[in-house]
């Protein structure tokens, strides 16, 4: 497209912009003109806002995803080649807006987004994954940097706006102070050391400007293959600390200590959005900088970000055991799958880069399925994301029960699931890019993962509800005549002997009974969760169906590498 | 006859159409399981008639199923899995059979969930078994332990099992050991040390199995593929096959079980309601089995031949071990339990010898080990419901004369489980112990005291189970009738009936299955 300025040049001096590509722009324009449009609708009375806030943003979303079904198969560098608008940010894209809106849904009744005025939160949701979808195309450093801020930004804001609980805490007691700081606390530290990560990335694509003297992706690779900088050291030391700073987006070990601490404080849809699409971001970016800008240097850098993987892997999966949090757990869990995913980034294939966005997307479905029942049961029971908030699902809420079933089932690797397809693939990869020890490593990290997702689906299945599981026991259908009182509890805690100390805390939340059932009955008010079981459902639904007929994944994934730089 | 595929959704879409009919019928899904079981059951029979020696792989359903990874959905009979394959349905069978007949059957809360999780079992071991593809393998292989996994973890009867706790409680008090014989494992526990222990060996293979296929595409400069037949046609280097064999031969020891690798048996077989231990026991071993004879060995021939004395030994470790712990057991269940690891371990002896003698006998034994270990486990439920819920040996006792028909099946069986000449358990052991005695002298001398240790372990059983006075409990029962009930005749008769049907005829099954049985085991003799 031609561009045609407004005025006639007076002077030599005009500043030329280059010409815009707004078809290709069209999907992030959707995301962030829907943020705009969202910011101030939710200006509107309480009333209006509440409904048709989230529908605007949902319509946003769903133009957003319309808009990049439009440009499917296209591949070109548009805005003077500072994006590239071809499959691999295609399919991110998609798979971005369809975390989103599954956010939007698991926000729709949460006290997080009202409390946070329904606008600003979804207008800041829009921007994160207008953030991301920038970050999924970017092409050279300074759009990869403003993407990543974009991203992060955003997300400091949401983790913090659980204030309900801060309006609560002003009563008397201190059980939902704790929560609001954590809120806080979740926000905060996800900000320093986020920034801590930025600071740190910035720093690395400096040097490595520095090394190369270009910041587009494909002059980078040039230049390295054409002076041979491959051992350059302050190439090297640009790659390391781009490495590092990417790294603790992903959270790949052992920069991820951040991730529980945030994913548990955060409000659970804010946490469910950010397991989700931060990694995919994160991961998109990982393929795109590694896989076609520092392509020429991989000898350097793949057996670095293999031993990344290892010790991700390793670390997540460890550290998962024996979590009671199901936040924590999924945290670490999702430490643990981005170490799975970054054996697809270091072997640096066409292999690896479909494996890696077929895993993004399978991943997706298994953690959205997860955080959805979270989500409900949060509301539903006074437990909060505890296991025992799990107790006796599978009898009282089998609709719930199957789709975390199949999540967990899925995220361990188990066959029938797409979870087994995708680990299938990565292994593949691995193995064909001459990590046969890092397919090794992965299945190795399977193994303990089995330590804490099995006994989640113990919590579901095997275990009675809690007597005093609030409301929903009582509703739902009477507990068992004749079993104990307190029944063994479930989780990875009554693994290590814990009954007795289960059965403590449960007295414990016996006696915070009335106040958190005021607390939980705000939105429990709101009637049945449909948009939530809807999320889960649908998510459960995909991971069973993909696991069976995989195809339309792979035809999904065919080409994603085909505009990399690989051989 | 209709295609494999058939053969193995039938039994899922009973489980599904089953549950679907709960709300209508709460027995309606164990009786539609039953009719889905009965008809894979027949289906099974006809292949076995239909089943034409030396003819290679039959029946064969061969489409793309991930076109990207080279996987397919490829099924075939041959003439190692078709007697297998009868073996399941015959057992599933009977299990469900005795679901909804015996008395003292586990009546579920939720039937429509446990029905669709025994069918999906059925179906995904039926899976296993004819998969010709190693992918698809490794994922029936995976797949079959979900649906055990609720199967043994949930508590089916809640307000049952607290009764009876409390009931049988109050009698362990006064009796002698209480504690140790009603101890029960914590179920919730013992389902997941069971699934982690196979499922961690079902993973190392998935890794092994990926590593085949891609290194053999690598090495031979052909597209990836994982059917069996085209991996057979083009081996791997031996290095690579040495580690590769030694992930299979962990995931397959674990399922059989065999000696080091059992930690999970005891409880597991302890927590588990019978009918799902008849098939766990008869069927899922014998997959593990399988997949040495029709996988590990044709697949990685170097390697068998390269680890053949280090899997001799744990052979030989698994008959010592499982036979001395199976004489010293109280529990009749475990007795059971390490008399199968004795008897999985003269299979691997078998399988091991690398030859055809060897390897027949090993195959013929794992149709024979089935066949008696579902019985005696049905056997042993009667026997507990008539000794007042007490599965302790020293608490049966005394019941062969008040219930004569019981008593000389439980010792068909027994004899059939000891190896009496004239079974085909007979036939089976000494094939075996030809292959070995050829192939490693040392080694078949000392497995011959195994088949010693049998005699002591089967009889000792029987008699403690069946002679000697008449116990407290056994005479405390309330249940009037010792005999065996009609209807738990209809389960145990059939089953008799073909322990007896191969002791007289054992050619049906090494006729059929001669030709495949040498072909897998060529590619080990001549490498």
């Amino acid at each position: 497209m031609k561009h045609v300025p407004f005025f006639p040049p007076p002077t030599a001096a005009t500043l030329k912009g280059p010409p815009v590509n707004f078809a290709g722009l069209s999907p992030l324009i959707a995301l962030l003109g829907g943020a705009a449009i969202v910011l101030l609708v939710g200006l509107l009375g309480r009333r209006v806002r509440h409904r048709l806030v989230p529908l605007l943003t949902l319509t946003a979303l769903g133009a957003a995803a319309g808009l990049t079904i439009w440009q499917w198969n296209e591949d070109k560098a548009i805005l003077s080649g500072a994006l590239r608008i071809d499959d691999l940010a295609l399919v991110l894209n998609l798979i971005l807006v369809a975390g989103g809106a599954a956010a939007v849904l698991l926000a729709w009744r949460s006290l997080a987004a009202r409390e946070a005025g329904h606008g600003e939160f979804y207008a800041l949701l829009l921007t994160s994954i207008g953030g991301m979808s920038l970050l999924a195309a970017a092409q050279n450093t300074v759009a990869l940097f403003i993407g990543l801020e974009l991203l992060s930004i955003p997300l400091y804001v949401m983790c913090a706006t659980d204030r309900i609980r801060e309006t609560l805490a002003s009563g008397e007691h201190p059980r939902f102070g704790q929560q609001r700081e954590h809120s806080l606390e979740s926000g905060l530290k996800y900000l320093i050391i986020g920034s801590v990560g930025s600071a740190t990335l910035l720093y690395g694509l400096a040097l490595i400007y520095g090394a190369t003297g270009n910041t587009d992706f494909g002059a980078i690779a040039a230049a390295i293959s054409t002076n041979g900088l491959s051992t350059n050291v302050l190439l090297l030391t640009g790659i390391a600390l781009s490495v590092a700073g990417l790294a603790f987006k992903a959270s790949v070990a052992p920069f991820h200590q951040w991730t529980p601490d945030v994913y548990e404080g955060a409000p659970t849809p804010v946490t469910a959005f950010m397991a989700v699409a931060t990694k995919v971001a994160a991961l998109g970016v990982f393929l795109r900088f590694f896989d076609v800008a520092l392509v020429g240097a991989q000898n350097s850098w793949g057996p670095a970000v293999a031993a990344l993987a290892t010790i991700t892997i390793v670390v997540g999966n460890v550290g998962a055991l024996g979590q009671s949090s199901l936040k924590r757990m999924l945290a670490y869990s999702s430490v643990a799958q981005a170490g799975y995913m970054l054996a697809g980034v270091a072997v640096a294939t066409q292999l690896g880069v479909r494996a890696t966005v077929l895993y993004l997307a399978v991943y997706l479905f298994m953690n959205l399925a997860a955080f959805a029942v979270i989500v409900a049961r949060e509301r539903e029971t006074d437990l909060g994301d505890s296991t025992r908030a799990l107790a006796g699902l599978g009898r009282e809420r089998p609709l719930l029960a199957w789709p975390m079933t199949l999540a967990m089932l899925g995220l361990a690797g188990i066959p029938a699931t797409a979870g087994f397809i995708g680990k299938f693939y990565l292994i593949d990869a691995a193995v064909s890019g001459g990590y046969t020890w890092l397919g090794v490593v992965i299945v190795v990290g399977s193994m303990i993962s089995l330590g804490y997702y099995l006994p989640v689906i113990a919590a579901m299945w095997m275990r009675e509800a809690p007597a005093a599981a609030g409301p929903s026991a009582a509703a739902g259908g009477s507990p068992a005549p004749g079993g104990p009182p307190l029944p063994a509890i479930a989780g990875a805690s009554s693994e290590l002997d814990g009954n007795a100390i289960a059965g403590g805390s449960l007295t414990l939340d016996a006696d915070a009974n009335p106040i958190a059932t005021s607390a939980a009955s705000a939105s429990r008010a709101a009637g049945p969760q449909l948009e939530v079981a809807l999320v889960a459902i649908l998510a459960g639904a995909a991971t069973l169906f993909f696991g069976i007929i995989p195809q339309p994944l792979f035809d999904l994934v065919r080409h994603v590498g085909s505009g990399l730089g690989l051989f | 006859m209709p295609p494999l595929s058939i053969l193995i959704w039938l039994p899922l879409a009973c489980g599904v159409v089953g549950a679907a009919l709960a709300g209508v019928d709460q027995r309606a899904p164990a009786r539609v399981a039953l009719l889905g079981s009965l008809a894979a059951l027949g289906l099974s029979i006809g292949y076995i008639a239909d089943y034409h020696s030396g003819a290679g792989l039959q029946h064969v359903t061969d489409v793309v199923w991930i076109a990207a990874l080279g996987i397919h959905y490829k099924l075939g009979v041959s003439g190692l899995n078709v007697f297998l394959v009868g073996l399941t349905t015959l057992l599933f069978a009977a299990s469900m059979l005795s679901l909804n007949v015996r008395k003292g059957a586990p009546k579920p809360e939720r039937p429509a969930l446990f029905f669709f999780l025994f069918t999906l079992a059925e179906s995904a071991v039926l899976g296993a078994f004819l998969a010709q593809d190693l992918a698809l393998f490794v994922a029936f292989f995976d797949l079959m332990l979900i649906p055990f996994y609720f199967l043994v973890g949930i508590d089916w009867q809640p307000s049952a099992s607290g009764a009876q706790a409390s009931g049988t409680g109050a009698r362990a008090a006064g009796g002698r050991a209480g504690g140790e014989m009603d101890g029960r494992p914590d179920r919730v526990k013992a389902t997941i040390k069971l699934v982690i222990y196979t499922l961690v060996g079902s993973l190392l293979m998935l890794a092994a199995a990926i590593a085949a296929g891609v290194l053999t595409s690598e090495q031979h400069g052909t597209p990836l593929t994982f059917v069996l037949s085209s991996l057979h046609a083009l081996p791997l280097s031996t290095g690579s096959q040495e580690w590769i064999f030694l992930c299979f031969a962990a995931a397959f020891l674990v399922k059989m079980p065999a000696f080091p690798l059992h930690g999970w048996m005891p409880d597991g077989y302890r927590a588990m309601p019978i009918e799902v231990l008849m098939v766990f026991s008869g069927v899922l071993s014998k997959v593990g089995a399988y997949g040495f004879l029709a996988i590990a060995l044709p697949l990685f021939p170097r390697a068998a031949v390269h680890f053949q004395t280090l899997m001799l030994l744990i052979a030989l470790a698994s008959i010592l071990y499982g036979s001395v712990m199976a004489f010293t057991q109280t529990n009749v269940r475990l007795i059971a339990g390490f008399s199968s690891v004795a008897q999985l371990g003269f299979i691997t002896l078998g399988i091991f010898a690398l030859n055809p003698q060897g390897a027949q006998g090993a195959l013929l034994q794992m149709v024979n080990h089935g066949l008696v270990v579902a019985p005696l486990f049905f056997i042993i439920a009667l026997l507990a419901q008539r000794a007042g819920g007490s599965e302790d040996v020293r608490d049966l006792g005394g019941i062969a004369f008040r219930a004569p028909v019981l008593a000389t099946l439980f010792l068909i069986v027994a004899l059939a489980t000891l190896a009496m000449p004239g079974s085909a358990n007979f036939v089976g052991e000494f094939l075996i112990l030809l292959g070995v005695f050829k192939a490693k002298l040392v080694i078949a001398i000392v497995a011959f005291s195994g088949v010693v240790m049998a005699s002591v372990y089967a009889l000792r059983l029987f008699i403690r189970a069946m002679h000697n006075r008449v116990r407290e409990g056994v005479d405390r029962s309330e249940i009037g009738q010792r005999e065996l009930s009609l209807l738990d005749g209809a389960v145990l008769v059939p089953l008799v009936a073909v322990i007896v049907f191969l002791a007289l005829y054992p050619q049906l099954a090494l006729h059929r299955s001669e030709g495949s049985v040498k072909a897998a085991v060529a590619s080990v003799e001549a490498p």
